[in-house]
């Protein structure tokens, strides 16, 4: 044991001291608030490094390296039977219906590939779609003349929004069903989601379970939230 | 500057009793602990609401965002009110070492972990500063997330991409910083000073040995006082040894 009589003696000085702690600090914070305005490019340079490492050890089936992130709004996540389920078609219509899975299924069926992006500033390149375009799936209903947008509501209550029919009628707007070659998952909005790849995806709305189509568009979820109706990428929300 | 004392821990009081140093004051060990505590809270929310696969097992998002903000926010309320109403001469203290690098402190950044150190050596300097920095960058992103979904004119585009990359890194260094203060034999005693205050006097002059005790107290409730001493020491030691600016 040391002897407490005896305090430990410094083998030397501080020579040389600099005050470098705040400089680093601040020049962190410096790099911090840069990024907050230039997050995009710097992501592309790190992602370049990042996603190969990620790949290659299997991290990118765990974290979100390809960008999903899963966003909701209700405590629970709506689940999908296959034996129960209907997707209800309404309002301005000549002849309202319900499809089953399988009905909606037999329908001709596209596939694509395109962006998805988040207004909250992440993308998606090359999402594989599987669907059916909305003129295929209107066309059993026969839409009236005083129609002029669609009301879609999610199973995940309270959130809706709405397209114009023009928005439907864009040769990338589908009714998803299938996503990389499988089923939509449920976090992705089984068993149907849409898809409108030049809108922000709170537009893209998930679990899909009525189709009502309307007068005019009204203001969905994220709408009554602030949100631009028309959320076309780069050209709403404050972005362009 | 460290002070002696006799207290020693309930494992300690069989027959060698070891001497022990006062390391940190109660204002720095809850300062760390509510820091801690903060962080893996938040990390394990923001991970249910970041990993795509977690979001199934936990579908109730808007609960974990709320478990997520009110935490962020009890955080730096309780890291200002500590801070404010604790030892402010002892925070002050450990600030102002955390500032300055030394030569000592150089060699042992640049490989030379044999130079002698203060009572932080310069690689647990580098970690106040990184995790002070991001905590901030971490507050700032996470307010910006949370205004810019009710006002889209607050949304930066690099903000999500900050949060994420703050969270990466920090991961890191927080593995680091428990794999040296539970498992690395060398350094592990460290956890010692920063649950109970303390740290063996041997281990203190062996891994910090410019952190010197100038004077010696055996009576245990004189602690206090000693370490509001050892604050305003280190603050004079501190404003001697800076050069000239």
């Amino acid at each position: 044991m040391t002897s407490s009589d005896q305090p430990p003696q410094s083998p030397r000085e501080n020579v040389g001291a600099r005050r470098l702690g705040r400089a680093g600090f601040l020049g962190l914070l410096g790099a911090g608030v840069a990024t907050l305005f230039y997050g995009k490019q710097i992501s592309s340079v790190t992602s370049a490094v990042t996603k190969p490492f990620a790949d290659a050890t299997g991290l990118s089936h765990i974290v979100p390296s390809s960008g999903w992130r899963i966003y909701t709004v209700a405590d629970t996540m709506p689940t999908f039977d296959r034996a129960t389920w209907r997707l209800k078609l309404d309002g301005l219509v000549g002849r309202p219906l319900e499809l089953s899975y399988d009905q909606l299924l037999a329908l001709p069926k596209v596939e694509q590939v395109s962006t998805f992006h988040c207004v909250t500033g992440w993308i998606v390149d090359g999402v594989h779609w599987g669907g059916v375009r909305f003129h295929d799936l209107l066309a059993s209903v026969a839409p009236l003349p005083s129609a002029h947008a669609a009301h879609f509501v999610s199973a995940e209550i309270p959130y809706d929004d709405y397209l114009t029919l023009d928005d439907l009628s864009l040769p990338d707007v589908m009714l998803a069903y299938e996503m990389d070659g499988q089923p939509l998952p449920q976090e992705h909005g089984a068993p149907v989601r849409v898809v409108i790849p030049n809108m922000y995806g709170y537009k893209n709305v998930k679990w899909v379970e009525r189709i009502t189509l309307v007068p005019r568009q009204g203001a969905g979820y994220w709408e009554q939230r602030g949100y631009d109706v028309n959320a076309w990428v780069g050209h709403s929300n404050g972005y362009g | 500057m460290a002070e002696l004392t006799t207290a020693p821990p309930r494992s300690a009081r069989a027959s060698s009793r070891p001497r022990y140093v006062q390391r940190f004051t109660l204002t720095e060990r809850l300062l760390h602990w509510v820091h801690a505590s903060a962080f893996f809270v938040l990390l394990a929310s923001g991970l249910i609401l970041y990993l795509p696969a977690l979001s199934t097992t936990f579908a109730d998002r808007p609960l974990i965002k709320d478990v997520h903000f009110y935490t962020a926010v009890s955080w730096a309320g309780a890291m200002i009110l500590i801070a404010l109403l604790g030892n402010r001469g002892a925070v002050r203290a450990t600030v102002r070492e955390v500032d300055l690098f030394d030569r000592d402190d150089r060699r042992f950044l640049a490989g030379h972990t044999d130079s002698p150190q203060g009572r932080f050596n310069a690689g647990q300097k580098v970690n106040v500063i990184v995790t002070a920095a991001f905590a901030t960058l971490f507050f700032v992103s996470g307010m910006l997330l949370w205004l810019g979904e009710r006002n889209t004119d607050i949304r930066l585009g690099g903000t999500l991409y900050l949060h994420d990359a703050l969270m990466y890194l920090s991961v890191v260094i927080v593995i680091g910083h428990l794999y040296l203060a539970l498992i690395n034999r060398s350094t592990r005693h460290s956890l010692h000073g920063i649950t109970l205050g303390s740290v063996r006097e041997d281990w203190a002059r062996s891994h910090h040995a410019k952190w010197l005790p100038p004077e010696r107290h055996s009576n245990p409730g004189d602690k206090q006082v000693t370490v509001d001493r050892a604050a305003r020491t280190t603050d004079r030691a501190y404003k001697e040894k800076l050069p000239p600016s």
